[in-house]
């Protein structure tokens, strides 16, 4: 292939191929983009390599994240081929070679391997979330771990599981800026004009209100190695929430990664399969500073909107305690309706808040309870209801222990 | 005014209105002119998406349409509604004149004349030199539900309105769609657009933004004011300041009369640059300082 004459003629090829080898490296590409693509390169009339690879890139990403890959894959694969200077050459006397590459090393392993499958090496998983966190990990004994959920099952895990998703939240809707229609409220124009032309004489008001809708809920997950016993059966509650309301989940260990769109797989164990997949620091330590850094950072203003409830959940047992937890915990609190720590260690009869890192958190929660077992699980799932009496003030913990 | 027809004509079309913009860019421009693609841009606030949109409609001289969207945007706000203050006047007038003829009163009640064209509708009409510029301003803000009516919009650029009938654009309007990404886009409507993430510029760009569109400032201070912009953005910021942002400040300085920065005068202007006390807090006591500090050492 690589050694045929270049040509317009090869050109739909080559872009099938290209759109091929983005597949395997993670971007979806669909059979119609591939179209696309050579329409749109048609329509371009390329003038230089970075054209051709602007045009592509227009026309086959279409998420940020994604940007990284396809340079790597762009780069790896039309240099093989040698064919876009063929193509260019036809076309113009120079051929610049710069193409734009944002992070030269992002995504290189992946793409590689979605190139030349042949490697038996085992293959490490490169996820669009590591593009923007690989940098940030913390040492080399990280724990990089596919942990398979199944592997952790038992008897009573898979019974627990069912009454998982057999939790029903509780209404706590709030008012947004539509309106439905209600037996009161206020004049509703249109459906009253409706109403009145339909039958004739007198006016017939009808009303309307501010609609309801339960807020969404965020959750921070802890899935270091201490918290493993109850990180995943907290994921399945998290995906029977996901079932009801909008949840935006996260994890971290070492990393913080989104597995919100993991979790909208409507069977349980396929979408706790591809969360652990997707997450890459199952059992590593934990940074609880740090992951609440980037999600405050990242992520926090896109999915805290409509009065979300953050539900935290973690042992509190950070290593090292510094002041840049306590200020990452009151800017989380600052920015969300709720903020309700859920903590496994508040299973134990004695339990008391000595270690400084749950010291240094308490201050900054709304609420503090345990999640150690099902009738915690519902008994937070009561909890969320809008008017329920709030449980034991979190400082008390800390009055308690000092 | 024509379409432009090479990315270089694109990118000469956008320089023209004021718009500075990359190679990138003016090929994603290009394409979605070409191709009558929705065009998707995604970025942090203040890089200049809506720009993007308004310097179109400038430079082709076609009527700019803006469908600014929020949470509870529906139906009647964007596409169209009935007058029906004026509908219930026309019936009692109808009904006060004696006899009514109920199938003329209600043809008449449901024309052209009660009816309140939003943005989308007015999309879908001619403008004067071709079809208009349609910006979907901040989409992130809509609900799924809003999304997926537009999906149908943007496919067949068509919209029934039950009373009248379909309305149809005789040319698809040149669509702008945005994003500040506080939430994600659904695929299947990303997939009938071209994507294209809005990075904030380089300094050479953004040095030459301020000079398009701040000529009078002095040409030390611009330096100065893109160097020390280009260094805060690296730092641990909440929100780091976007284009907009860094043309507020300069303008700002230029008002004041500076024509170099100077750490007091940083410090007492920081507010236009930073919008989050903690970002600002963070910068005081000698932060911006040294940020400056390297920023005059480096010639700029």
């Amino acid at each position: 292939m690589s050694d045929a004459p270049a040509g317009t003629g090869r050109l739909p090829d080559n872009i099938a191929y290209f759109a091929r080898a983005l597949r395997a490296a993670g971007v979806p590409v669909g059979p119609g983009d591939v179209i696309d693509a050579v329409e749109a390169v048609e329509a371009a009339a390329i003038g230089s390599r970075e054209d051709f690879y602007w045009t592509l890139h227009a026309v086959l990403v279409r998420r940020h994240e994604h940007s990284a890959l396809f340079a790597e894959a762009f780069r790896l694969f039309w240099r093989r081929r040698d064919l876009i200077e063929k193509m260019i050459a036809q076309m113009s006397p120079v051929a610049p070679d710069k193409a734009p590459r944002k992070d030269p090393n992002a995504g290189a392993l992946r793409v590689q391997e979605a190139l030349s499958p042949k490697t038996e090496r085992p293959k490490p998983k490169i996820t669009e979330e590591d593009l923007t966190t690989v940098t940030l990990s913390v040492s080399q004994s990280e724990v990089l771990k596919g942990k398979d959920f199944a592997q952790m099952s038992a008897d009573e895990v898979a019974q627990a599981r069912r009454l998982i998703a057999s939790l029903r939240l509780p209404d706590d809707a709030t008012r947004t800026r539509r309106f439905a229609p209600r037996p009161r409220g206020r004049i509703d124009p249109r459906r009253s004009f409706q109403r009145t032309v339909r039958a004739g004489g007198a006016i017939d008001l009808a009303f309307r209100a501010p609609r309801e809708r339960p807020p969404p809920i965020v959750a921070l997950c802890d899935i270091s190695g201490s918290m493993a016993e109850y990180s995943r059966l907290f994921l399945h509650f998290l995906h029977a929430l996901s079932e009801q309301r909008r949840v935006h989940s996260f994890v971290f260990a070492t990393r913080l990664t989104n597995i919100t769109r993991e979790l909208t797989r409507r069977d349980p164990d396929e979408a706790l399969a591809r969360a652990s997949a997707r997450a890459q620091d199952w059992e590593g330590g934990t940074r609880i500073a740090e992951a609440l850094h980037l999600f405050n950072r990242h992520w926090s203003r896109r999915v805290l909107g409509g009065g979300a409830v953050v539900l935290l959940f973690t042992d509190g047992l950070e290593r090292e305690v510094t002041p840049e937890l306590t200020h990452e915990m009151d800017r989380l609190r600052r920015s969300c309706r709720r903020l309700v720590w859920l903590n496994p260690l508040l299973r134990f009869d004695g339990f008391s808040a000595r270690a400084s890192g749950i010291r240094a958190m308490l201050p900054h929660v709304d609420d503090f309870r345990p999640i150690h077992s099902l009738s915690a699980m519902a008994d937070l799932c009561r909890a969320l209801g809008a008017h329920q009496p709030r449980g034991r003030a979190p400082k008390a913990w800390l009055r308690d222990a000092s | 005014m024509n379409l432009p027809t090479s990315i270089d004509a694109t990118q000469a079309l956008l320089s023209s209105a004021g718009y500075v913009a990359d190679r990138a860019l003016s090929t994603v421009v290009f394409l979605s002119l070409k191709l009558k693609r929705p065009l998707f841009l995604e970025g942090e606030a203040g890089v200049g998406k809506t720009e993007i949109a308004k310097v179109l409609a400038k430079s082709l001289g076609r009527p700019l349409i803006r469908l600014q969207c929020y949470e509870g945007l529906d139906v009647a706000a964007a596409v169209y509604e009935w007058n029906y203050a004026g509908q219930m006047m026309a019936i009692r007038l109808a009904e006060a004149g004696g006899a009514v003829d109920r199938e003329r009163l209600e043809s008449e009640l449901f024309s052209e004349r009660y009816l309140i064209r939003r943005p989308l509708l007015q999309a879908l009409e001619p403008g004067e030199g071709g079809a208009p510029v349609l910006l979907i301003d901040e989409l992130d803000r809509t609900d799924e539900a809003f999304e997926a009516f537009l999906l149908e919009v943007l496919s067949d650029f068509q919209v029934t309105i039950p009373e009248l009938g379909t309305v149809r654009a005789p040319e698809p309007p040149l669509v702008i769609l945005t994003s500040n990404r506080t939430r994600e886009i659904h695929d299947a409507l990303k997939r009938r657009c071209l994507y294209h993430w809005v990075d904030y510029p380089d300094a050479e760009r953004e040095l030459q933004i301020l000079r398009t569109r701040l000529p009078n400032a002095p040409e030390a201070l611009s330096r100065q004011v893109v160097g020390f912009v280009q260094a805060i953005r690296k730092e641990d910021l909440f929100k780091a300041p976007g284009v907009a942002e860094t043309l507020d400040w300069a303008t700002a300085l230029v008002e004041l009369d500076a024509v170099a920065l100077d750490p007091t005068l940083v410090i007492d202007t920081l507010g236009v640059l930073l919008k989050y006390q903690d970002d600002i807090q963070a910068m005081q006591g000698g932060r911006a300082k040294a940020l400056l500090d390297e920023v005059r050492s480096s010639g700029g």
